[in-house]
């Protein structure tokens, strides 16, 4: 039983649709109240047990959440370079020179295989012995670099590899040189492939970023530690900073998502 | 679709194997200007592998391919080298290709796929890159969807962008890989319907197609092949209803009773 074209919309489709809306709604406000119950839970309960002192929180909760800002500019700096060299990392992986090929995959290898905790310390504490010294700011921001270079490496490498063969040939059918294939058809299309993996990378550099805490730059970990560990408030003090991390990472997602919806706009 | 023309493509003896699989053995083919060649034959018989050779999309094994004039002899050993590589891109600015998946560049507009090889390969200024753009997009009749990205284009229009696109670098010869064998079959007679214009228009090509009915329309030859070799090739009407070779009648058959 069809209906015939242009017969009005018989009312129960308007109220299916209203009900599937309302569902759908009080889903999302269901889940919204399970997440500020549970954190309430848990505030309170710390509160309840843990002894909580407001008075150490109004003292030195801004000078710990002041930190937030060395920690977003010691993420942002080295995510920056770690494209860069994840960009050139990969130029290498799929190059046809043995010798750039190699350097490449040494590189990928070593930095991955190694903890990013000992590379810190070996930029900071070990290059000084070769006569490299740099302060501790820069041995962060070279290892933290180094490191999620060689990850987002292999990111850019299989970005690259998944823009279908058929866009190459095609580039190549019209008489295109090589650099300008890659430059113009597969470099444009594998960014937008690999933009996704690059902010869940973004969103863990801001979380690895507390690692360089352990050089004593004072971001928002090492300032949580310090007057925790002095006043013997580090449960409050560890809490802020877990929140601040938290934050970051909730606004850093949220603005990801909207920058891939922009992305896909009118198009596969 | 006079066929006196002076000879286009010249296929000298192609040899083509994927390791130990012999592909094309000693393929001989003459294109004259102005003509439209169809290549037939089942699936697996080299006709992709022949059409890709020509432009150099696969290194020959061995053999010459020889385009308006300009010679390049297969070099399967040096084959990445800058000098052969140089001369295979001067080669492919001779043959325009299509494709049986169209590969239209999904990050630009029908125009700038059209215009994208005509700037930065020919150097054209954007104004007459423009012109000539609009020119081929008019002759497919796409003209109206120059500002459309390709996901929103259907398939046939996909492929008639992507002949726009071929017409703009004007080469001297089209190689058309099963450029309809991806489309929904309503969708395909409007991609056969360009391609019949151009070939009645003069524009030299060859075609790989399972469509006999459209060969019978545009050919002005047809080429049957199997197992790597050329079987038998003559005019449409000769191929088609009265072949000579046993294998070429088979597969005819086949055709007909689907």
């Amino acid at each position: 039983m069809t209906a015939a074209v242009g017969a009005p919309e018989p009312p129960i489709v308007a109220r299916v649709r209203a009900a599937e809306e309302r569902s759908r709604t009080t889903f999302r406000l269901k889940v919204a109240a399970t997440w500020i119950g549970l954190i309430g839970l848990i505030l309170a309960g710390l509160w309840i047990t843990g002894n909580i002192d407001a008075a150490f929180i109004g003292e030195w909760g801004p000078f710990i959440v002041g930190g937030a800002g060395l920690t977003i500019m010691i993420s942002v700096v080295s995510i920056v370079v770690a494209t860069l060299l994840a960009l050139i990392g990969a130029f290498g992986r799929l190059s046809r020179n043995p010798y750039l090929n190699g350097l490449a995959s040494l590189y990928v290898s070593l930095a991955r295989g190694t903890p990013l905790i000992v590379q810190i310390l070996f930029v900071y504490l070990a290059l000084p012995q070769v006569g490299i010294v740099l302060p501790a700011i820069p041995a962060g921001l070279i290892a933290l670099s180094f490191n999620y270079g060689a990850y987002m490496t292999e990111i850019f490498r299989a970005g690259i590899q998944a823009v279908p063969p058929g866009q190459r040939e095609a580039a190549e059918a019209l008489g295109m040189p090589e650099r300008l294939v890659m430059r113009r058809i597969v470099l444009p299309q594998a960014i937008r492939i690999v933009i996704p993996a690059i902010g869940n990378e973004f969103v863990a550099m801001i979380k690895d970023s507390s690692l360089v805490s352990i050089l004593a730059v004072e971001e928002l970990l090492f300032r949580a530690r310090l007057v925790g560990q002095q006043n013997f408030r580090s449960l409050e003090a560890l809490v802020i900073a877990a929140a601040i991390y938290w934050i970051l990472t909730i606004l850093f997602s949220h603005f990801q998502q909207r920058l891939e919806r922009w992305m896909a706009r009118g198009d596969r | 679709m006079t066929a006196g023309g002076e000879v286009i493509v010249r296929v000298e003896a192609i040899e083509k194997y994927f390791g130990d699989h012999h592909v094309l053995r000693g393929i001989d083919l003459e294109v004259r200007q102005r003509e439209a060649v169809m290549v037939v034959g089942r699936s697996g018989s080299g006709k992709t592998t022949l059409l890709r050779c020509i432009n150099f999309l696969e290194e020959p094994t061995a053999g010459s391919v020889e385009i308006d004039g300009l010679r390049l002899e297969a070099d399967p050993l040096q084959a990445r080298s800058r000098r052969h590589q140089e001369q295979i891109r001067q080669m492919r600015l001779r043959a325009g290709m299509l494709f049986q998946e169209f590969n239209l560049f999904p990050h630009m507009t029908a125009l700038g796929n059209c215009m994208e090889a005509p700037m930065r390969v020919l150097g054209q200024a954007r104004a007459s890159a423009l012109d000539r753009a609009d020119y081929f997009l008019e002759v497919v009749g796409l003209v109206d969807k120059r500002d459309q990205y390709p996901s929103r284009l259907s398939g046939g229009q996909k492929q008639r962008v992507a002949i726009a696109r071929a017409l703009c670098m004007e080469p001297k010869v089209l190689l058309f890989d099963e450029p309809t064998s991806a489309l929904d079959p309503e969708l395909i007679g409007e991609v056969l319907q360009v391609m019949e214009d151009l070939a009645h228009g003069g524009t030299t090509m060859i075609v790989v197609t399972h469509e006999m009915h459209f060969a019978r329309e545009a050919a002005d030859r047809v080429i049957f092949m199997e197992d790597g070799m050329i079987i038998e090739q003559g005019p449409p009407e000769q191929i088609l209803d009265a072949p000579r070779e046993e294998s070429t009648r088979r597969f005819l058959r086949r055709f007909l009773d689907t």
